[in-house]
């Protein structure tokens, strides 16, 4: 196996994975190196998925600077990486004359911005645009040019394309050391399951560990402390609630709790924004749901708690200075990119570009590879055509494939093929097949398809159903075989 | 491929071949019934305890052992379902539905039918209905679940058990997986009273000193990949946890056993009206939803507690669904039955004048010494004393003939 | 020499209606019982109190078919002191397709006098894979 690389990434979140994508157009060797089972397992997975509009941090930020650059990224994206990607737009919206003149400001700020389209409007366009808010809204600050997408798709879609480009993805790999004086000129990275590789530059995309890889370098000049939203996923019966993103005028440290339609046609309210000590600390809170639904049905009066078919929690990487740390460091080689909250999601592929630069300005050769192919095409996914009663087009896909004709997830009309193709893609954890497929994802959480979803991993993987987990070892669905008569095959 | 019949049953588990049945014993010929596992039956093949049938063959049997009655007898009457065939649309053109099958060796298949009864069952409530707050480990699981992969696959979801809510499921549960060598260390409650049969509670928690806790909630989980622990309060009133007396039990698995919802997805495609209460189709008294021509009955219907019920209900429901089919279903006055004292629910929410009805309800309240009368606002029909009454038994009541002048159909318990 | 009189409270676990009993009764008989709505009731209270008797469900390891395991029950309820052993012992064996329900899995399982009997039927199907088990 080859261990030299040009480049170690070391984070596959949004960031790590943008990142390889980026650098997999070129002539280099490129490892992308993750703790955890899959990409997107640690921040990425509980992301909001809203691309935001460009107007939400003063372009003196280095997130200010890079938000409405990504955000110009994502039609391209999408018509080479096949996520679902929709511009619905936002509305920021205001209750009281003070709140009225802080949208003011957000607007002079995102037309400073150079964002497009940005308009200030009043209460009857609001109500004409988005009838189920609460009629007491006084006005609204429009952009739409904001969208939403799925972001751990758009997360395995950058990663399946950069690895595809021949960048080397190493999963379960936890970074325990570096070591930049055995080998000169190069970084040597070292991880828990005995990886031992080397990098003439390394990228500390770790999220929330960023400030621990930075500190085996003895970079310290910097600090996460975690910032824990939760969020409420409401069921697709309400899906009419709204079209758009609507957000409150935010507060000091976070945008706010929102009620944000998503690409897979449910509603999501919050997040919260609460510092934790723990960067482990993903737990959802009972006064979390209250917060949530108090702010939510302010703004939508319709929404009910009861409406909720799951929750859950991710934990912003917030950095020393809450801005984006992107750069070289005096560590020959270390680039640190970190602190990467929001705006991260929608700047991922501006932060990108802004790394590849670092890098040619460091030294390192971009040549461009001729047999990069940016396609990457999504396993077919069914649900839409039986949505929309499109069975003559069904019956053409079943007859291409006969797994599309086996329903495996009723709930979100997900079949054998789909999973099949996910699991030969790599993917073998239950939570990562129901983000990449949503199988499980729906009204009755797992509850028919789980059963069905260990049987295919089995079958194509032959893992024992003991053995097959929700996130990685140590999260096994149902570890313990019963012990009686004859076990063997 | 199109295909034309007079029934078609969705589901072979016990409503579903009781239906199939009563319907050729009415004389219906052209009938299918679709099952979307391999194997029809329904939830009763993963049901190995036994319980079953007492009321309607008089003789305790197992899950499997009730069902294979029902698949014998309907082999015999050569209905054989087609496994591994989803519905997954139904669509109303008056006189026909058409029904788009997903057969997983036949593909896409379009069937024209007079009649569809629909039997899909129920879903189980999870995690994500009730918001428990805390980490999201592996080792929550449902209840039905846990079953499923215990007696079909022989694997146990954990070795230190907590059990939320005290239904039949979680009951039958923790005995089995004691009797596995699991640990059942408490089942939590959030109501005063047991959800599931005082039988089982005697059975399943009594026989193994299994420590049920009433009123008491689970406020947290905690664990990383794994559960570890649930934190345990008693609630008041208001049903909102209490400051004190909490405490939290080690464990590394959540069994869930919450109550189950009917799974009417399918039907709400087909533009049929729910009840908001039972969850279940808004019927009338021959258990036809708000479309003509297509009825509904067992679990999907209402919830139930016995799958005997299950079974009458279902051959109830395929004889209405036989005379729409040979046009003899007698019209007739619609009559409203309306819930009173301490009554949660009944099924149908309407009567026919001058004809029969099977009548469904249940409590809101465990309750002693009560009367269920059922009157019109002329007569009463039916009253009878019950010692004690419980929202987790269904009762049913037949009535033989409803007064054709009744303006409504009142039913209610009142104190001794 | 008078027998002490004791108390007990049942829940009889005969049919679904699940009748409280009050059961007064000394070392040797029952003396008394209230509570039950039929018969059966008196005869539960009886045997409960004096040799409590439970029928046992579990599964048995079978082989050439669709699926792993086949549930079995004892055919008459068993001594419930003993229902553990029978667990132990039914898990000792394996069966090969096909099985009939209703057929003999163990005769007079523990000496009980009980035989354990498949709940199932399961044809035999071809030997699957080792993927599959």
């Amino acid at each position: 196996m080859n261990t030299q690389f040009d480049v170690v990434i070391i984070g596959a979140g949004v960031v790590g994975c943008a990142i390889a994508r980026e650098l997999s157009r070129f002539k280099l060797k490129i490892a992308l190196v993750e703790k955890e089972a899959d990409v997107s397992f640690g921040t990425s997975k509980a992301n909001s998925g809203i691309i935001h509009a460009g107007f939400h941090s003063s372009s003196e930020t280095v997130k200010g600077k890079l938000e409405l650059a990504g955000n110009r990224m994502f039609d391209r994206l999408k018509e080479e990486l096949d996520f679902p990607f929709q511009r619905r737009g936002e509305l920021m919206v205001a209750f009281t004359e003070e709140e009225i003149r802080i949208l003011q400001a957000f607007y002079l700020q995102g037309k400073n911005n150079n964002v497009p389209y940005l308009e200030l409007i009043g209460r009857t366009r609001v109500l004409e645009m988005e009838p189920n808010l609460n009629p007491d809204i006084l006005g609204a600050l429009y952009a739409p040019n904001s969208g939403i997408i799925c972001p751990y798709e758009y997360c395995y879609a950058l990663a399946e394309n950069a690895v595809r480009n021949g960048v080397k993805l190493f999963t379960n790999s936890k970074v325990i050391r570096l070591d930049t004086k055995t080998v000169k000129k190069r970084i040597k990275v070292i991880t828990k399951n005995g990886l031992n590789l080397t990098g003439k530059f390394v990228i500390n995309a770790a999220g929330l560990f960023a400030d621990e890889i930075s500190a085996l370098v003895g970079i310290t000049d910097f600090k996460i402390h975690p910032r824990k939203g939760e969020e409420y996923l409401l069921d697709k019966r309400v899906s009419s609630l709204v079209k758009r993103v609507i957000f409150p005028v935010p507060r000091k440290n976070s945008k706010g709790m929102l009620v944000i339609p998503t690409v897979d046609g449910t509603v999501m309210v919050g997040p919260t924004a609460v510092e934790t000590k723990s960067k482990k600390d993903s737990s959802t809170t009972r006064e979390g749901l209250q917060t949530v639904f108090r702010h939510a049905q302010h703004m939508v009066p319709a929404i009910r708690s009861t409406d909720v078919i799951t929750a859950f929690a991710g934990i912003r990487p917030a950095a020393t200075g809450e801005d984006f740390i992107i750069g070289a460091t005096r560590v020959l080689g270390f680039i640190n990119v970190a602190g990467i909250q929001s705006p991260g999601l929608t700047a991922s592929p501006a932060i990108a570009e802004m790394v590849r630069e670092i890098l040619l300005k460091k030294g390192l050769p971009l040549k461009e590879d001729p047999s990069f192919d940016p396609i990457r095409k999504s396993v077919k996914r069914v649900r839409e055509l039986i949505d929309k009663k499109n069975y003559a087009e069904f019956g053409k896909i079943i007859k291409s494939n006969k797994d599309f004709a086996k329903l495996v997830c009723r709930c979100e009309n997900v079949t054998e093929a789909e999973i099949i193709a996910a699991v030969r893609n790599g993917h073998t954890t239950l939570d990562a097949i129901k983000f990449i497929t949503r199988a499980g994802c729906g009204r009755c959480q797992g509850g028919f398809c789980t059963s069905r979803i260990m049987d295919i991993i089995a079958r194509e993987t032959g893992i024992p159903r003991e053995q097959i987990n929700k996130k990685g070892a140590g999260s096994e669905i149902i570890p313990f075989p019963v012990k009686k008569g004859d076990q063997s095959d | 491929m199109i295909k034309s019949v007079d029934a078609l049953v969705i589901g072979a588990g016990p409503a579903g071949l009781a239906a199939a049945l009563a319907l050729r014993n009415s004389g219906v010929q052209n009938i299918l019934v679709v099952e979307r596992e391999s194997v029809p039956g329904g939830i009763l093949m993963q049901c190995i305890h036994n319980g079953f049938g007492l009321h309607r063959f008089k003789e305790e049997l197992t899950g499997p052992e009730y069902a294979e009655r029902y698949i014998n007898a309907a082999g015999d009457e050569n209905i054989i379902p087609l496994t591994n065939t989803a519905a997954i649309d139904i669509i109303d053109n008056g006189k026909t539905k058409i029904v788009i099958l997903l057969s997983e060796t036949k593909g896409l298949l379009e069937i024209k039918a007079t009649v569809v009864i629909l039997a899909m069952g129920c879903r189980e409530r999870n995690r994500g209905n009730i918001s428990i707050p805390g980490s999201r480990p592996a080792g929550i699981i449902t209840a039905g679940l846990a079953q499923k992969m215990t007696n079909l696959h022989g694997l146990l979801p954990g070795k230190e058990i907590v059990i939320l809510g005290s239904g039949d499921i979680g009951l039958i549960m923790a005995r089995r997986l004691t009797w596995e060598g699991s640990h059942v260390k408490a089942v939590i409650e959030v109501q005063p009273y047991p959800g599931g049969l005082n039988r089982n509670i005697v059975q399943c928690l009594h026989d193994f000193n299994i420590p049920l806790y009433f009123s008491h909630t689970i406020t947290k989980i905690d664990g990383d990949k794994r559960i570890n622990k649930v934190h345990i309060a008693p609630i008041d009133t208001h049903f909102d946890p209490k400051k004190t007396g909490n405490f939290t039990l080690s464990c590394d698995c959540l069994l869930l056993s919450i109550g189950l919802i009917p799974e009417n997805e399918l039907s709400l495609k087909a533009g049929v009206a729910l009840d908001p209460i039972t969850r279940g189709a808004s019927v009338d008294a021959d258990l036809m939803t708000t479309i003509p021509g297509i009825f509904s009955c067992g679990n999907v219907l209402q919830v139930h507690d016995l799958v005997d019920f299950v079974s009458e209900e279902a051959e109830y429901c395929g004889k209405a669904a036989a005379e729409y089919i040979k046009g003899t279903n007698k019209k007739g006055k619609d009559i409203p039955v309306k819930t009173g004292n301490l009554v949660r629910y009944i099924l149908p929410s309407k009567v026919k004048a001058g004809r029969s009805a099977l009548l469904s309800l249940r409590a809101m309240t465990p309750a002693e010494n009560v009367n269920l009368i059922i009157r019109t606002d002329k007569e009463t029909l039916y009253k009878a004393k019950h010692r004690k009454i419980f929202p987790s038994i269904m009762l049913r009541i037949p009535i033989k003939e409803i007064p054709p002048l009744a303006r409504y159909i009142e039913v209610l318990f009142e104190a001794e | 020499m008078e027998r002490k009189q004791m108390k007990k409270n049942l829940i009889c676990i005969n049919c679904p209606m699940g009748c409280e009993l009050n059961v007064d009764y000394t070392a040797k008989k029952i003396i008394k019982v209230e509570g039950n709505t039929c018969k059966r009731g008196i005869t539960y209270a009886e045997t409960e109190i004096f040799h409590p008797v439970r029928i046992v469900t579990t599964t048995v390891r079978v082989k050439d078919c669709s699926i792993p395991f086949v549930p079995v029950k004892t055919e008459k309820p068993v001594p419930k002191k003993i229902a553990f052993k029978i667990i132990q012992r039914a898990s000792k064996i394996t069966l090969h397709a096909p099985v009939k329900s209703g057929d003999v899995v163990i005769q007079n399982i523990m000496d009980s006098g009980v035989n354990l009997i498949a709940t199932r039927s399961l044809a035999r199907t071809r030997q699957k894979s080792k993927k599959n088990t």
